[in-house]
């Protein structure tokens, strides 16, 4: 047998140095479904559902912490791995307000299920990512429903106190990732695991609401979050991801150049979130990236030309305003010249709008009085 | 920057200076300290404030205002008494090293130690450090160059990583953050007085033949024109009759506001073209409505020359124009026809006449953003600047003497004044003052004061306080921090209510016109 290679699922694959289980199978094509795995952070193990079988080993093992060793076969969907994966998905079900109907919806016990659920959401609103859930799909794909264990009431109320991140500790798995998000990759070191057992919790410095601790609102954890615990406020049942179209685009405010994805229902844009896989930034943004987007929409926006008579604005056409631009420059250049002109542009627009006023100041102009502020 | 935001987690050693990273550019600084907690890089932060990345670094030191080039020669110092420095890269790369080193001679760590407030011990220290790194990053912002002696700083800065052979290296180089999403376009597109996109010098005679046919004009000026911060005043003589100002919004970020409304007042003729109605636009004979980022398609440079996609994802509101095409259609009824289909036909010309964008194309950008210089179409892009040589050969030492800022304290204003921005709004905070959320966190402008400051001044923190420079005055909230230190306060300059920038002085370096925002000296007294 070749020395340097593993069987998954019959297929005989190379391994490189130091890879996990997990690692190989996803670079050859094949599909290990995980939970609490945040790609860039250091695997944890927690959640259980990557879960494989690997001959001759006495128990299941984790995919993402087990190194591929040279000679080992694994199974990545064998009976008794789906019944594994079936009964950490039934556990994690029951485990809080999960109501995105998997379940047998003829049952009475569904229906005081939703009433409980709708009372601690304070709406009768499904899920607020419901068809964005990575619990979702793999209850769906495992067919699993939520019923084989009594559901347990949340522990603690929902956290809404700030202006950006709902947290919603009923629909919390535990998973973690958010934690490795804000410490690993972030490193704002704000929350971590707080509490035993079943009183677990990620808590932010001692227990404090998110806006009195050291948070300072990139939203990483939002976007690490598989499940709905984590949410941003404004988008909170306003974004459904089959009614927004996302648009890739750069972001406007400093020279990072964060790579962003827009989502925008009717003429809006209604959530922002980080292109993954993708420099400089990875996915991350920071909290003016993800949050500062209600400009856009402000009611303060000018909507039309306005020119200045006796001190006063008024609206006017684009004809009337650039007609008399154009004709209070040319008189101005052609009385005193073009050096007695500037142009401010800016480091705000894009780089064809800045090309254009430097062709504009020198062509037509005919000065080189052309500055931004850069140097602000 | 030299390098790339992805090589900064190659460095062993990170040197931030003048940045407050973590709140100006929130990403880059993640990047920071990634490098530090999972690789373990040695952090050096050189700050008059105790900034967030302080607490994740190996040495603060904590300069006084407008000391920069004394600490830098210092380092150099050390470094070149010690034996420490890269002697082939000084010899085969730069030129001018024994100039450099005759004048560092005198900056030993005690006498730097006299002039910085640094301790002796913390320059050598952090000489050893830097100069012992396999490759050292700088990291540099706003507080290094505004100041009278901006140029030197970036001057001075570069000496020191020539010194140590850390240009052209992975993990190493000399990194401006720049402050605003396309600073860098807008310079790389002609945005300056000097030159033509990609840098041409507009007093060369190729360079003008060159632009003349592409645009199919004679006669474009061989002078260089005025700077921003030369303008004003020629406006103020009466000499400056008219401007036109592109999205931005002078009067909020200037240095010496009084100043600088006086001078818009006195042209004939304003036009101003933005988002909002600004407090420059208020000024304005024509106000030109244009649309935002999420509006139109095109490209911005981020501060690593990587040029990325813009994409219209939304229609603008009202009768709202993209930039380009009102300035093209005041071109067009000045005379000078300037029909562009669309932004990508804009972008096509650009390529044509700008070597350094020459193979950039927005298919090429679709996925991913290329890094300038790439002069064509099948050049990866360059990532890292100068790994064989520097464009003008070999680099230059310059050996800069130390001198004190513009404007000092006395009896009658005690205190230095700072000025930067805070994680919850962006510059003059046109757009981030629009969202809710942010003026939640961050709701109105206030002064930074240490605590010993405080109670030498009998103030608390809450307290109302009217802040007095030699040219202005402005009322803020106190907020006692343990981030300022004795004998320094720090203002915002988001705010235009109470602008900061009332306060500060616009005395100008002499090479890049940028004013001293960074020091001035202030009185505070309790608000009446
Ligand atoms: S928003 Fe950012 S800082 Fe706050 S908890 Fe989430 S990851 Fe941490
Ligand atoms: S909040 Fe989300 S990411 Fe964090 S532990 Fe809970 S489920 Fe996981
Ligand atoms: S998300 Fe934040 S760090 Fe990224 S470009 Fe925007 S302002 Fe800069």
């Amino acid at each position: 047998m070749d020395e340097n290679t593993i069987i998954i699922n019959g297929n005989r694959l190379t391994v490189q140095p130091d890879e996990t289980i997990l690692e190989t199978a996803r670079r050859n094509g094949i599909d290990i479904p995980t939970l609490c795995h945040l790609k860039g952070a250091i695997p944890t193990g927690a959640c259980r559902i990557c879960v494989v079988e690997v001959e001759k080993a006495r128990s299941l093992m984790p995919a993402c912490t087990t190194p591929s060793q040279p000679g080992m076969v694994v199974h990545t969907e064998s009976p008794e791995v789906v019944v594994s994966r079936r009964m950490s998905l039934e556990l994690l079900l029951a485990s809080g307000n999960h109501n995105c109907a998997v379940r047998k919806s003829d049952t009475g016990s569904f229906t005081a299920f939703q009433l409980e659920v709708q009372k601690y959401d304070n709406t009768d609103d499904l899920c607020p990512v419901w068809g964005d859930c990575e619990l979702q799909d793999l209850a769906y794909r495992y067919q699993v429903s939520g019923e084989a264990f009594e559901s347990t009431a949340p522990r603690y109320p929902m956290e809404t106190v700030n202006p950006f991140i709902v947290r919603d500790f009923s629909r919390c798995v535990l998973c973690g990732r958010c934690v490795q998000a804000c410490n690993d990759i972030q490193v704002n070191n704000a929350i971590s695991f707080g509490y035993r057992g079943s009183d677990a919790k990620i808590v932010a410095g001692g227990d404090r609401a998110l806006k009195d601790s050291d948070c300072v609102f990139c939203g990483e954890c939002i976007q690490a979050c598989p499940v709905g615990a984590l949410v941003e406020k404004d988008s909170r049942y306003v974004w459904r991801p089959w009614e927004a179209r996302k648009i890739r685009t750069t972001c406007s405010y400093c020279g990072v150049g964060c790579q962003l994805t827009l989502h925008v229902r009717d003429n809006r844009v209604i959530r922002v979130t980080g292109t993954e896989d993708s420099p400089p930034n990875n996915g991350s943004l920071c909290v003016k990236g993800r949050f500062g987007y209600s400009f856009i929409h402000s009611p303060e926006r000018l909507t039309s030309p306005q020119i200045k008579e006796n001190g006063k604005f008024r609206e006017a056409s684009w004809d009337e305003a650039l007609d008399l631009v154009a004709r209070r420059f040319t008189e101005i250049r052609d009385a005193h010249g073009g050096d007695a002109m500037g142009v401010l542009t800016s480091a705000r627009v894009t780089n064809e709008d800045n090309y254009l006023a430097n062709k504009f100041t020198r062509a037509v102009l005919k000065t080189n009085n052309i500055d931004h502020c850069a140097r602000l | 920057m030299t390098n790339t935001i992805a090589d900064i987690e190659e460095a062993d050693v990170i040197l931030v200076t003048g940045s407050n990273t973590t709140e100006n550019h929130p990403v880059i600084s993640s990047v920071v300290k990634r490098a530090v907690t999972r690789r373990g890089a040695k952090l050096i932060v050189v700050d008059p404030r105790r900034i967030k990345l302080v607490d994740f670094a190996d040495k603060w030191l904590r300069q006084n205002l407008g000391t920069d080039v004394a600490w830098l020669n210092g380092l150099m110092h050390v470094i070149i008494k010690e034996d420490l420095h890269d002697k082939s890269f000084v010899e085969n790369r730069t030129e001018g090293f024994e100039e450099l080193k005759a004048m560092v001679e005198k900056f030993t760590p005690e006498y730097v130690s006299e002039i910085t407030g640094i301790p002796a011990k913390d320059i050598v220290e952090a000489a050893r450090l830097y100069a012992g790194a396999r490759a050292a990053s700088i990291l540099y912002c706003m507080g290094i160059t505004q100041h009278v002696t901006g140029t030197d700083n970036v001057k001075c800065l570069a000496s020191l990583a020539m010194l140590c052979g850390n240009l052209g290296n992975r993990g190493g180089g000399v990194n401006p953050l720049r402050g605003q999403n396309n600073v860098q376009g807008a310079c790389d597109m002609g945005g300056l007085p000097n030159v033509f996109s990609g840098y041409q010098p507009v007093n060369d005679p190729g360079a003008i033949s060159k632009m003349e046919k592409a645009w199919g004009v004679s006669g474009l000026s061989d002078k260089p024109g005025l700077t921003v911060t030369q303008m004003l005043p020629k406006a103020h003589t009466g000499e400056f009759k008219s401007m036109y100002i592109i999205g931005e919004n002078p009067l909020v970020s200037d240095a010496d506001l009084n100043h600088a409304e006086e001078c818009f007042s006195h042209l004939d003729f304003l036009v101003v073209q933005d988002i909002f109605m600004t407090e420059t636009a208020k000024m304005a004979d024509v106000v030109l409505p244009s649309c935002c980022f999420a509006e139109k398609d095109g490209t911005f440079a981020n501060t690593e020359r990587r040029v990325q996609r813009v994409r219209k994802a939304v229609e603008p509101p009202g009768e709202v124009w993209e930039d380009w095409r009102i300035t093209a259609e005041i071109a067009t009824r000045m005379g000078f026809d300037m029909g562009y289909a669309n932004a990508a036909a804009v972008f096509d010309e650009i390529t044509r006449v700008t070597p350094s964008y020459g193979g950039i194309t927005w298919d090429r950008i679709e996925k991913e953003g290329l890094h300038w210089p790439c002069p064509a179409a099948d050049h990866p892009g360059t990532p890292i600047l100068h790994t064989e040589a520097f464009p003008i050969g070999k680099g230059k030492f310059f050996p800069i003497d130390f001198l004190p800022p513009a404007e000092t304290t006395d009896d009658e204003y005690p205190l230095y004044m700072t000025t930067g921005r805070v994680l919850y709004h962006y510059h003059t905070g046109s757009m981030t003052r629009k969202t809710d959320g942010l003026n939640e966190r961050a709701p109105e402008s206030f002064v930074e004061m240490s605590r010993a400051d405080a109670d030498k001044y009998g103030l608390a923190d809450g307290d109302r306080v009217k802040v007095a420079s030699r040219r202005g005055e402005i009322e803020v909230l106190l907020s006692v921090s343990d981030k300022a230190v004795d004998g320094t306060v720090f203002i915002p300059f988001h705010y235009a209510e109470a602008a900061a920038n009332r306060l500060t002085n616009s005395a100008l370096d002499p090479v890049s016109k940028i004013p001293e925002l960074k020091v001035c000296a202030v009185r505070i007294s309790k608000a009446a």
